[in-house]
């Protein structure tokens, strides 16, 4: 690239030309070569992508306007399934709620608990490695078929919570029939699978300086002083990431829900979660138009929680660069 | 910062010793708080896993009136020999046999095809390459709810309900996060050693295959059990596509045979909800090293 320092002797004009046609040939030849090459390899994915993804997405979205039902054909009926889904589906509208009413909660809990468990694993050294092991048993098995069923039986009438509670005295509740705290049950299951964002807080609270406390130690500041100065801001980029990941990953619960509510969603559709009523939709009623419309409206919510996370996320998040 | 440890606060010499004991014992006092807290929440952590295996040696009757035991009365090892049996004719053999058909070639294909793709990502130059990485990114947050109903409908016109095809076939376009954790390591990799090689004359091909493939081993490893425990799980997909019992995997399986309405052999039923589980923590027996790294390093959800 460019003219080259030293001096050289001077071609005559065609040799030179010759030369750089040459060079230029080559160079021609290695950037195509350079391109098939690099999608050649990258062909498996980009062939996955365009057949798995793309042309389904395209399909997705050219069902959304229609009133396909798997047996007929599909008619073109413009917005009636948002329509629909917006004012004469109580049950979609139930739908929405429940499921921001589970993640809303499910999300600060078990990122609180998981902050809270990390650090007090890395209060101590000794242990951590076998603490850290049984703390993320849960999460390993959490969303399997088996843990749902077992966790349906642990919160059923005659189940290991209600045992503990009348032993304590407390009246035995309808986990699982009663609306006001059907929910509970599977928020509670996945706040009790805290174990991927605790390793990355774990992670992160290894990265923080140790001369930082000891500063803060010399300036007075006690321990709690210690985690809301220190720890606090320079852990926001792992928060923030495991918000993201933990919001995304909150919409997309099925197995859950389906397993402990039998496929319902019951009672009164405060576990009907997006994902299980969507299915339900497609799969049950055969409604592949209205639910594609679902999916739609689905991917836009997660869009926009993930676009507004990281708008407010300039407000909040501390990035050591940025301080130099 | 020097002058605070030069000014303290002096003591009697006889005092010192006593002081001394006493510091020793309070830090004494606080690991044993320490340690016996962790102890118990951990204990609380797996105490409903703890309670599922010996669900799994109980009577049947006994699992509801003995509900806070964990210790069975006596171990009733048959409820796994008829939990066993399954349903329909159809044994946990063949549940077992086609999960592991499900997790295991899914597996293969997924890791391998992203370890070839990621070098592609990491490595190769190639018009539209940083484009595609951004696709590749964005694909992370699609929903599978926004692609299952379009695929279903086109694997139902191909007539491949009731075969393995639709779960297997996308995963030999590997998977985006593995793509992702794969291409962080490559990168962390020095290219002298690229360099090298294509300086001896391997081709780019060679180079992935003797240089990178060698270097990359505790990714795809990491990879390997995160795709086969995901798999292992998965519900929404066998439950979609595969609708007959000799068919279904070890998760569909498992609804079907807890939900038949008035189960009465609840024994057999944890029995087989337990050994699910097995292969799961015999995995994270063998790679919890892998495992705990993986997340903690690339932020893999588990």
């Amino acid at each position: 690239m460019g003219e080259p320092a030293i001096a050289i002797p001077r071609l005559d004009k065609a040799e030179e030309s010759a030369a750089q046609s040459l060079a230029r040939a080559r160079k021609r030849r290695n950037f195509k070569q350079n391109n098939l090459v690099g999608y050649l390899f990258a062909s498996p994915w980009l062939i996955g992508f365009f057949l798995f993804a793309l042309i389904p997405m395209a399909i997705s979205l050219g069902l959304a306007f229609t009133d396909y039902d798997i047996l007929g054909s599909a008619h073109f009926i413009g917005l009636k399934n948002f329509q629909r889904m917006f004012f004469e589906d109580p049950r979609y509208l139930r739908s929405v709620a429940a499921t921001f009413r589970y993640v809303g909660a499910s999300v600060p809990l078990r990122l609180a608990f998981a902050l809270g468990v990390a650090m007090l694993l890395n209060a101590h050294r000794r242990g951590v490695f076998w603490y850290r092991a049984v703390y993320y048993i849960p999460s390993i098995i959490g969303g399997s078929v088996a843990v749902a069923v077992m966790w349906r039986q642990l919160f059923g009438n005659e189940g290991l919570v209600n045992a503990v509670l009348v032993s304590l005295g407390i009246p035995s509740i309808g986990w699982l029939g009663n609306p006001q705290v059907a929910t509970w049950t599977l928020i509670l299951l996945a706040v009790w699978q805290f174990g991927s964002p605790m390793l990355i807080f774990l992670a992160g609270l290894r990265q923080i300086p140790q001369e930082l406390y000891e500063a803060a130690a010399i300036d007075g500041a006690n321990g709690y002083q210690k985690f809301i100065r220190v720890t606090l801001p320079l852990l926001t980029p792992v928060i923030f990431f495991n918000l993201i990941m933990q919001i995304i990953a909150g919409f997309k619960v099925f197995t859950q829900a389906f397993i402990v509510t039998n496929g319902t969603g019951q009672p009164l559709d405060t576990n009907l979660f997006y994902s299980l009523y969507l299915y339900n939709r497609a799969f049950t009623n055969f409604q592949m138009g209205y639910a594609s419309a679902m999916a739609w409206v689905m991917l836009i919510i997660v869009a926009i929680l993930t676009l507004i996370s990281f708008k407010l996320s300039t407000r909040w998040v501390f990035y050591e660069t940025k301080e130099g | 910062m020097a002058t605070r440890d030069v000014v303290l606060q002096p003591t009697p010499i006889t005092d010192a010793a006593a002081l001394k004991r006493q510091r020793q014992f309070a830090r004494l006092r606080g690991t044993v708080i320490y340690h016996g807290f962790v102890i118990a929440l951990g204990a609380l952590m797996i105490y409903p896993v703890v309670w599922l295996f010996a669900s799994s040696l109980k009577a049947p009757d006994e699992i509801w009136t003995q509900v806070n035991s964990l210790i069975p009365q006596q171990l009733r090892l048959e409820n796994y020999v008829e939990g066993w049996q399954g349903f329909g004719g159809v044994t946990f053999a063949t549940f077992f046999k086609n999960s592991f058909i499900y997790a295991g070639l899914g597996t293969l294909f997924s890791v391998t095809a992203s370890a070839v793709v990621a070098y592609a990502f990491a490595r190769l130059r190639f018009v539209g390459r940083n484009f595609w990485f951004s696709v590749m990114l964005l694909t992370l947050m699609l929903p599978t709810q926004v692609l299952i109903i379009p695929q279903f409908i086109i694997f139902k016109r191909l007539d491949w309900v009731n075969t393995f095809l639709p779960l297997l076939l996308p995963r030999l376009g590997g998977d985006a996060f593995f793509i992702f954790m794969i291409v962080q390591f490559i990168r962390s990799i020095p290219i002298d050693l690229d360099e090298a090689a294509l300086i001896d004359g391997a081709d780019k091909a060679g180079v992935f295959f003797r240089i990178i493939l060698p270097q990359i081993t505790p990714a795809l490893v990491t990879a390997a059990i995160f795709s086969f425990y995901w798999t292992w799980e998965d519900f929404l997909l066998p439950l979609v596509y595969l609708n007959k019992p000799e068919l279904y995997t070890v998760s569909v399986a498992l609804r079907t045979f807890s939900d038949s309405t008035g189960v009465t052999n609840w024994g057999a039923v944890f029995a087989m909800l337990g050994l699910s589980l097995i292969p799961v923590f015999v995995i994270f027996i063998f790679f919890q090293r892998y495992i705990v790294e993986g997340i903690a390093t690339t932020g893999l959800k588990g």
